[in-house]
């Protein structure tokens, strides 16, 4: 274990750094309400014009929606200025001269940043949603717990790996910018690609019929698309063992191409002699 | 006009009331005739600011384009802006500075485009909040050389806030000085210097290191192996009295008569007043 | 005259602004590119929901889709202009650089909107714009000169709402010095909302975004005038015409509340 304490030592300074942007998450916090109570409403208008069965019900979809705005932060869906900007003024050699191993190094710094906000957000949302809004009389409205403590328990094991995996596509844009130093290209178009495929515009299963095969063979459903739904049951248990599966393997094979490239990436950046 | 004080005695925050940005809560205050914050277009149109730490300028635009914009800003009429532009640039050396954007400009360069910047319009009255920190020597005296001819030969009224004194020296006919909020000083220097002490001082270059200086209307205040400092009181011993005097019991090979350094000065004010530099 | 004088120094501000963003044409059309990604992906959203539902009460795909058009339009517009008051607290009250704004002979009101026009926002324009024009096309919508003058007076009095909220934003930072987020939620959630006609939203929802902001009168109203269709919340026709002069209003209001932060600020120092 004490060859993890630089890195342990990384993700809890960083963690305490980032909480201290208290204002700002109190901002954000009403801001994902807002959000999250318009989504529902337009959702809610749909299923209440159609009679028809639906993939996913409108519980699980209220579920889906209320979690999606609690752990939005967690989405690699933006990149550390601060890395940028390491990477744009040089300094980032500082970090190539440490005796760590970079992409752990740069992966615990990336965790944290991932997990800091979310926390901050996630918490006091997931209880607003949960414990307040059916004092208000709004319980069909508010965050249900799971139906079972087993999809509880998975819900929670997949989110480490939704987390994993959000760390992990992040690394990939942040190496990215080892090639592309005014940070264009892969950034801009992250976003956007990460929206959609995670499940975050709207449920994966509500995507049209035809497009569901091609939605099941990517790595971000992990991200959101697979723990929501866990969560409400939709995926059951027993098939949420497979997804929870399907996820480290996407994780593993990201984390591998993440080292691929990194290691041409400092090479690169050596050579050029930034 | 030198304005002085320690830091937290209310210089900026005069400047500010007097250039129309900060309402006072009390007092009378008038500029050109024009209640500075009352009416902040026409005030703002005839003064011009200079702050020290920061620039005016568009921190990617070359400075010839920043005066563009000024014109704009100011509505120049065409001719006097040409003329001005013209005039300015000469007398402050920036032909070599015009197309390179702000943020490449030395601190010195820069100071000297503020400067200019600030004097396109005309103002008859101009602020200057710390114009020469951190400047090298030569950019120090090429902007006093400016602002004595700014205010001899053009008019132009300048206000000075600073705590480079050696600037006050070379420059200001009258100092005010405040501490907390109040004016503790307000004439020339030479009344300063009056109002802290009298005291001179008496600088001897001894032939034989090994002499022993002294003087009853004197005191010792340094030696460094041949020079003595010497303190004495004008009005107790004429400069020349007290030369004559050790010059009669000493071999000199140079001397020189002085006033206190000016820092000490002000820095007695300030004690005096029961102020602390912060 | 001095509305034409202003308007002088405002459009050598833009002319300045735009040179410099397009003097780093990759980065600028990537921007733009990102931004119509982002902004896109929201009607393959509105898309996909028709697909699997059919319909929304009343309301078709292509019925929505000029609601969605027409509200990103105009906030890409009013995002564009209103950089400098986005922004203002972390570039203007915490470095000081107001006080210089102060000590120009202008209005700050003209300078802030002058700080940068945002070419970027393009991408959410564009986006808009197709859609918008798509939906057109199927709608089959007759052109008339009073059409286009009520969609262009929408985009008006919209991106005076969005000016005006962005400027209370800044108007904050009077208080606070920093750039709160807090106005996202008017902002952001404002154009997320009105992507949907408002008559499908909870009717105290619906209450606050046409009485307190009146959002709903410069994106529902006048777009179900546009449509030409009968208004299931009742709204006669000539106030479907007028309704976008309530976001010019707000915009005025919007106006008075800055003038009193700037005396709130020159009261107190910095």
């Amino acid at each position: 274990m004490k060859r993890f304490l630089p890195y342990r030592a990384v993700v809890s300074a960083r963690y305490r750094m980032l909480l201290q942007y208290r204002a700002a998450a109190f901002a954000g916090l009403v801001t994902q309400c807002f959000w999250g109570a318009i989504r529902l409403m337009i959702v809610a208008a749909f299923y209440a014009a159609s009679t028809q069965a639906q993939p996913m019900s409108l519980p699980e979809v209220v579920v889906y929606i209320w979690l999606g705005q609690a752990f939005f932060g967690m989405l690699p869906w933006n990149i550390d200025e601060e890395f940028a900007q390491k990477v744009r003024d040089g300094s980032v050699a500082y970090d190539l001269l440490r005796p760590v191993d970079l992409y752990a190094f740069w992966y615990s710094h990336t965790l944290a940043y991932r997990i800091a906000p979310t926390t901050l957000r996630a918490i006091p949302l997931g209880l607003l949603a949960m414990l307040v809004l059916p004092r208000l009389g709004l319980a069909e409205w508010a965050l249900r717990a799971p139906p079972s403590w087993v999809s509880g328990v998975l819900f929670s094991v997949s989110l480490v790996g939704a987390v994993a995996l959000s760390t992990t596509i992040t690394m990939l844009t942040h190496i990215s910018l080892l090639w592309t130093i005014s940070a264009a290209g892969m950034d801009r178009i992250m976003p956007a690609v990460v929206t959609v495929f995670a499940g975050m515009v709207i449920p994966l299963p509500l995507f049209p019929d035809w497009a569901q095969p091609f939605l099941r063979w990517q790595p971000f459903r992990g991200l959101v698309d697979v723990p929501f739904r866990i969560y409400s049951g939709n995926i059951p248990p027993a098939v949420a063992l497979l997804e929870i599966v399907s996820q480290g393997v996407w994780v593993g094979c990201l984390v591998w191409l993440g080292r691929v490239l990194l290691a041409r990436g400092t090479r690169k950046l050596v050579v050029q002699g930034g | 006009m030198g304005y002085i004080g320690p830091n937290g005695a209310g210089k900026s925050t005069t400047v500010k009331i007097l250039s129309g940005i900060l309402v006072p809560t009390a007092g009378r205050c008038e500029v050109n005739g024009v209640i500075p914050w009352k009416n902040r277009l026409q005030h703002v149109q005839n003064i011009g600011v200079v702050f020290g730490q920061r620039t005016q300028l568009w921190w990617d635009l070359p400075v010839i384009e920043s005066f563009d914009v000024l014109q704009a800003i100011y509505r120049i009429p065409a001719a006097v802006f040409q003329k001005n532009k013209a005039r300015l640039i000469e007398t402050l050396q920036l032909q070599e500075l015009l197309d390179i954007p702000v943020r490449q400009l030395s601190l010195g360069q820069r100071m000297r485009s503020d400067l200019a910047a600030a004097l396109l319009h005309g103002p008859r009255l101009l602020f200057l909040d710390e114009p020469t920190i951190g400047l090298d020597a030569v950019s120090k005296l090429a902007v006093r050389d400016f602002i004595k001819m700014l205010n001899r030969d053009d008019g132009v009224t300048v206000l000075l806030t600073t705590h480079a004194l050696d600037d006050i020296e070379a420059l200001c006919q009258r100092v005010m000085g405040i501490g907390r909020g109040k004016i503790v000083s307000d004439g020339s220097l030479a009344a300063l210097r009056a109002t802290v002490s009298h005291e001179r001082r008496l600088i001897v270059d001894l032939v034989n290191a090994q002499e022993i200086v002294e003087d009853p209307a004197a005191r010792l205040v340094e030696r460094h192996g041949r020079r003595v400092e010497l303190a004495f009181d004008p009005r107790e011993v004429s400069p020349a009295q007290l030369i004559s005097r050790i010059a009669a019991k000493h071999a000199i090979q140079d001397l020189f008569v002085e006033h206190p350094p000016i820092e000490r000065i002000i820095a007695d004010l300030y004690a005096k007043h029961g102020e602390l530099e912060a | 005259m001095a509305i034409g004088e202003s308007l002088k120094l405002y459009w050598l501000y833009v002319k300045l602004s735009v040179r410099a963003q397009l003097q780093y044409r990759a980065a600028f059309l990537l921007a733009a590119l990102g931004q119509f990604l982002i902004t896109g992906i929201e009607f393959l959203g509105v898309w996909a929901l028709f697909d699997r539902f059919g319909r929304l009460h009343r309301w078709s795909l292509p019925e929505v889709a000029v609601f969605y058009g027409l509200v990103n339009c105009t906030f890409a517009c009013a995002d564009a202009l209103s950089r400098g008051f986005d922004q203002f607290g972390t570039l203007y009250i915490k470095t000081g650089h107001f006080d210089r704004l102060l000590l120009r002979p202008r209005s700050t009101i003209l300078q802030l909107a002058g700080h940068e026009l945002a070419l970027r926002r393009i991408g959410r324009f564009v986006q808009g714009l197709i859609v918008l024009v798509w939906a057109a096309s199927v709608l089959n919508v007759e052109w008339s000169l009073g059409r286009v003058s009520l969609v262009l007076f929408t985009i008006l009095g919209g991106a005076c709402l969005f000016f005006g909220l962005i400027i209370i934003q800044a108007t904050l930072a009077f208080w606070t010095t920093e750039t709160l987020e807090i106005m996202n939620t008017l902002t952001y959630g404002g154009v997320e909302s009105a992507q949907y006609p408002m008559a499908i939203y909870h009717v105290a929802f619906r209450r606050f975004f046409t009485f307190v902001v009146p959002l709903a009168c410069v994106s529902y109203f006048p777009v179900v005038g546009v449509l030409g269709i009968a208004d299931p919340l009742g709204s006669p026709w000539w106030f479907q015409y007028l309704a976008p002069a309530f976001g010019i209003l707000f915009l005025s209001a919007c106006l008075v509340l800055w003038k009193w932060g700037i005396k709130h600020y020159t009261s107190t120092g910095s």
